[in-house]
């Protein structure tokens, strides 16, 4: 019997009623780490797009982001709970761990996903309400229960439901997509499969064990390895759109370009070295800059936009 | 049909708790969030509609 098989009937006993989850497990559902990253790019949409909201409208905007990033969080779980209590990395999450049932997982997250969608509609519009949508729908039916397990360009094309956040923000003010709120999805876009190739490179024995084909296990190593520099060369320019689109300032290409460079050079340094701890220390050091990356940059386009200089 | 009941350990009555209020604030919460929408979509108008 394989570990998969083993955890396959993972909490899914009809009699099972529940109810062991306490109120710290359902916020862990939420995945609050991914949610605090939702709620920041959105924010910068938000804030940088030209129009006015009430600053209520625009708190309860992104709250509704927030709960709806959340919510596709707590889908995901209820999906994955069998590959999550293989890898070392989800195995303590509340559904493994045995303290929330897949059931409560599935409309906790439901609820959470129509509530959210419903409410952004009333107090935004509706575009940015069937953005929302979308991020949930992309992430949870086309990342999660179809791309996830069977390519090993999951995280490539699944990467557009996480880089969709400041997309919904901008819309939730101005009622539309743009030339400008693409670039800002199109950095989180570029951005995420060097980000979670760095961590595959770490964790590959992880997903081997749970079957999934992320791109290390499928094509190697090797491949790998190039992808990350071939995408952290893209990030580059991409990084630097807003400045030549015109709705950021130099001061701001000038940062975009230093640190897409330092970016670069990490990526390198993981194409250099292969071997032993030394190559899972490079590929850490990569995961961790490309959140620092992802921060400063809409970061300074946050400050930007906030002290008037474009 | 028996008429057994669940007995709850005192963990089990604890984390219904913690459940029931975050519930009840959470309600709350949602309560206060749309009397506000609604204040603020509709303005100084609220009293002044077609009915």
């Amino acid at each position: 019997m394989t570990m998969l098989e083993q955890t396959q009937g993972l909490h899914e006993d009809a009699t099972d009623l529940g109810g062991r989850g306490s109120v710290s497990d359902y916020i862990a559902l939420l995945k609050p780490r991914v949610m605090s990253l939702v709620v920041f790019t959105a924010a910068v949409g938000l804030v940088m797009a030209p129009g006015n909201q009430h600053p209520i409208l625009s708190f309860i905007s992104i709250l509704c982001i927030a709960i709806g990033g959340g919510a596709s969080g707590a889908l995901n779980m209820w999906w994955d709970a069998d590959i999550d209590a293989v890898m070392s990395r989800t195995k303590k999450r509340p559904i493994p761990a045995g303290k929330i049932t897949r059931q409560e997982a599935f409309a906790f997250g439901m609820v959470l996903s129509f509530g959210s969608v419903l409410t952004l509609g009333l107090v935004a519009n509706w575009v940015a309400a069937g953005l929302l949508a979308f991020t949930i729908f992309f992430y949870v039916v086309i990342y999660t229960m179809w791309l996830k397990r069977s390519t090993p360009q999951n995280i490539v094309i699944g990467g557009a439901a996480g880089a969709l956040p400041p997309m919904v923000g901008w819309a939730a003010v101005t009622g539309d997509v743009t030339l400008v709120s693409i670039a800002l999805f199109m950095i989180t876009f570029t951005w995420t499969p060097p980000h979670f190739w760095a961590l595959a490179l770490v964790k590959n024995g992880d997903y081997q064990a749970a079957g999934v084909p992320m791109l290390p296990v499928v094509a190697g190593e090797t491949a790998t390895r190039h992808q990350i520099v071939l995408y952290s060369l893209l990030l580059l320019p991409v990084g630097m759109a807003p400045y030549f689109l015109g709705f950021a300032s130099v001061f701001y290409g000038v940062g975009s370009a230093v640190l897409g460079l330092v970016f670069l050079g990490y990526a390198i340094r993981v194409w250099r070295v292969r071997e032993g701890d030394a190559a899972k220390k490079t590929a850490m050091s990569l995961f961790k800059f490309s959140l620092f990356y992802l921060m400063l940059i809409f970061a300074g386009l946050l400050a930007e936009n906030m002290i008037g200089l474009v | 049909m028996s008429k057994q009941k669940a007995v709850l350990s005192e963990e089990q009555i604890k984390t219904r708790r913690g459940r029931s209020v975050a519930l009840a604030v959470t309600l709350g919460v949602l309560v206060a969030m749309f009397y506000v929408i609604t204040i603020v979509k509709l303005g100084p108008g609220i009293m002044d509609r077609p009915l």
